[in-house]
């Protein structure tokens, strides 16, 4: 058999010249495909480009039948053609074509308002036990910190970085603590967009640093946040002594209830993914890591939200706002808005993405 | 040209075995996908470092332009209003540049692109934003908490030998794990459920030896015996393939007369090309001939048939 049989009659859109071309029976199972898998290339190229407006309705409509046409004409030349160059571009075709034809995403502003409308809060909901776990550790480490100072001052040197008190030390002189509290004076506000956006970058740090540690069975993350909070405790002992608690607390509240709770967050799904490596329950290890990851991928895209809130609160509020009472009840009255957020946004929607998850393993 | 020979290359040879693994579609059919190796990796995240290091370069000296021509004060409105772009443009280069081209469509960073690497879901599945976040997420302790260590370090000099050696193992730890599993997962992979595999593009090629070619050579009139056929097998073929798409004369002459021994011919000269056209198709005739019946013979010493 040293030649194969020409096929005799017309294939409609095969050109029969290059027909006769083909000496091979696998070169004339080519030459009928070859423009579909050029098609193919052509439609796949624009999307990978993100040129998806240059596709036209015809092509779009046809790229999963061309998809799937390509994909049975790969499993046929695996087994009749020993064309090496052929297989190896229908190998990398169908592989391209795979990622965009499955990979379709759904659009940003989809998936954001997704996020905004129940996504973010069913991730919180998901991760309670170590929201309570990050609570009870920021309680404690402020309280360590406020009784550390309270009985030795000199604790307070030790635990706070020289530049980051700016006078706010024990036995500091009541009047200069006032100051620090105080708004700033009228005509340099513009110093406080740099303030806020260097806080904002700094926290975000943080907190994307509490979360990724969790990787370490968590233990890196509560470490990092009780040395925060124990920080925290240790400052507020200071003003406490001074007599200025509540104006401290006050001051701190208006940022610091958005600022910290997207703290305790970070931590508590960086904790998450710690738990779920080491107790995967009824999933394997990798399975576990992945669901608590991604999980708390979305909690971080909130956590990121709320720190920009924060500093934009922190540069601008914090300064322009001088009064007390009107620090406690931005400050309480967002932390209240959180919770509620939190706890019954995208409630009704719990049942069917249950479901859809089940359906989808 | 780079790309078929990285191509043939992962194609070879027992390690490449190793980072081989079969996707199956929902078609039923398997794909082939190959693990990017160790080396790739490095090399992509070292071009992006790169490239975010020219951007923030590049993005000073305008500004510096900026702030001298149009003598700009710092303490400005303007000024301040640059500083913050300023800090809040560095923050999204180091954390929303891998975002941003990872949840392209293409999923790859330009580093990934130039290595042909690009981010993949591990089941197979769709690469979720989530996955994408999470995985760059852990970039920060794996690459950027060490890089800023190093340099606080180095600059300041100010911490101790044991902290050193602390700092050290942990970047060792996190810079290393992607070769202590079979995956090359880092940690960021691992939590995400993504690896990087090889996403290469393959150009359609012409068909070798086409009737065309064939019937301008002067005397295409070699007939080869099923005997003389059997001597080579799929292997073979495929070399043979790449020798005439090479179209490199001095290859085509070695080859030429390589068969010529083993068939007991006395090489002639000047028909190299027709003579291995020629035997190309009709080997390849009587292989896809068998291949119908279900009988392979993947080399020269496959001698099942």
């Amino acid at each position: 058999m040293s030649s194969a049989g020409i096929a005799t009659g017309n294939i409609s859109g095969v050109d029969t010249n290059a027909m006769s071309n083909a000496i091979l029976r696998s070169d004339r199972f080519r030459i009928e495909r070859e423009a579909e898998w050029e098609r193919l290339d052509k439609i796949i190229t624009y999307i990978e480009k993100g040129r998806r407006s240059k596709i036209s309705d015809d092509d779009a409509l046809a790229l999963p039948t061309l998809y799937r046409k390509t994909v049975s004409a790969l499993s046929i030349a695996r087994e009749s053609s020993l064309d090496d160059g052929l297989v190896t571009y229908l190998e990398s075709l169908t592989l391209r074509a795979y990622y965009q034809v499955y990979g379709t995403r759904t659009s940003f502003g989809r998936w954001l308002s997704d996020f905004i409308g129940g996504g973010w809060s069913r991730a919180i909901r998901a991760i309670q036990l170590e929201i309570w776990i990050m609570l009870a550790i920021m309680v404690a480490g402020a309280v360590v910190g406020y009784v550390l100072v309270d009985q030795d001052s000199d604790w307070f040197f030790s635990l706070v970085p020289g530049g980051m008190s700016g006078g706010r030390v024990p036995g500091a002189d009541p009047e200069i603590l006032r100051e620090t509290l105080g708004g700033v004076e009228k005509g340099s506000n513009d110093g406080l967009s740099v303030f806020a956006a260097s806080l904002f970058s700094n926290n975000a740090g943080v907190g994307i640093l509490a979360f990724a540690l969790g990787f370490a069975f968590g233990i890196p993350t509560i470490l990092l946040e009780i040395y925060n909070f124990t920080l925290l405790g240790a400052m507020i002992w200071v003003f406490v002594d001074a007599d200025l608690g509540v104006e401290f607390i006050g001051w701190l509240s208006i940022h610091g209830t958005t600022e910290l709770l997207a703290i305790v967050l970070a931590g508590a799904a960086g904790l998450h993914i710690g738990r779920r490596m080491a107790f995967p329950g009824q999933k394997t290890h990798m399975a576990a890591l992945q669901e608590a990851g991604t999980a708390g991928a979305l909690v971080m895209v909130g956590v990121i939200i709320m720190l920009i809130m924060a500093a934009v609160l922190e540069g601008f509020g914090r300064q322009l706002i001088t009064g007390t009472v009107a620090r406690y009840a931005i400050g309480y009255g967002l932390l209240l808005f959180w919770i509620v957020y939190f706890v019954f946004a995208g409630r009704g929607q719990d049942v069917a993405q249950n479901k859809g998850m089940n359906n989808g393993e | 040209m780079a790309n078929s020979a990285a191509r043939t290359g992962r194609r070879s040879g027992e390690y490449a075995a190793k980072l081989h693994r079969l996707m199956v579609t929902p078609e039923g059919v398997g794909l082939n996908v190959y693990i990017g190796n160790a080396g790739a990796r490095a090399g992509a995240v070292v071009l992006d470092i790169i490239f975010i290091g020219l951007i923030i370069i590049a993005y000073f000296i305008m500004l510096a332009i900026m702030f001298s021509t149009f003598s700009i004060n710092e303490t400005g409105s303007f000024g301040s209003f640059l500083i913050v772009v300023s800090i809040i443009f560095i923050f999204m280069l180091r954390n929303a540049y891998f975002l941003f081209f990872e949840l392209g469509s293409k999923s790859a960073t330009w580093g990934k692109r130039i290595l042909g690497l690009r981010v993949a879901s591990r089941d197979g599945g769709r690469l979720t934003k989530e996955a994408v976040i999470a995985r760059n997420l852990v970039r920060e302790i794996e690459l950027f908490l060490p890089i800023s260590y190093l340099i606080t370090t180095s600059v300041q000099g100010v911490l101790s030998n044991y902290a050193v050696f602390a700092g050290l193992i942990w970047i060792c730890v996190f810079l290393f794990f992607p070769l202590f599993n079979k995956d090359r997962l880092r940690c960021g992979d691992l939590i995400a459920g993504t690896w990087v595999v090889h996403a290469e593009k393959a150009k359609m090629t012409n068909i070798v030896a086409s009737a065309d070619s064939m019937a301008s050579q002067l005397s295409s009139d070699y007939r080869f015996t099923d005997e003389e056929l059997d001597i080579y097998g799929e292997y073979e073929l495929k070399t043979l393939e790449k020798v005439l798409r090479e179209e490199s004369g001095d290859a085509e002459r070695a080859v030429y007369e390589a068969i010529c021994r083993k068939l007991g011919w006395v090489p002639g000269g000047g028909d190299e090309r027709a003579f291995l056209e020629n035997y190309y198709t009709q080997l390849r005739a009587r292989l896809e001939g068998d291949m119908r019946f279900g009988k392979r013979r993947a080399d020269k010493f496959d001698r099942q048939t």
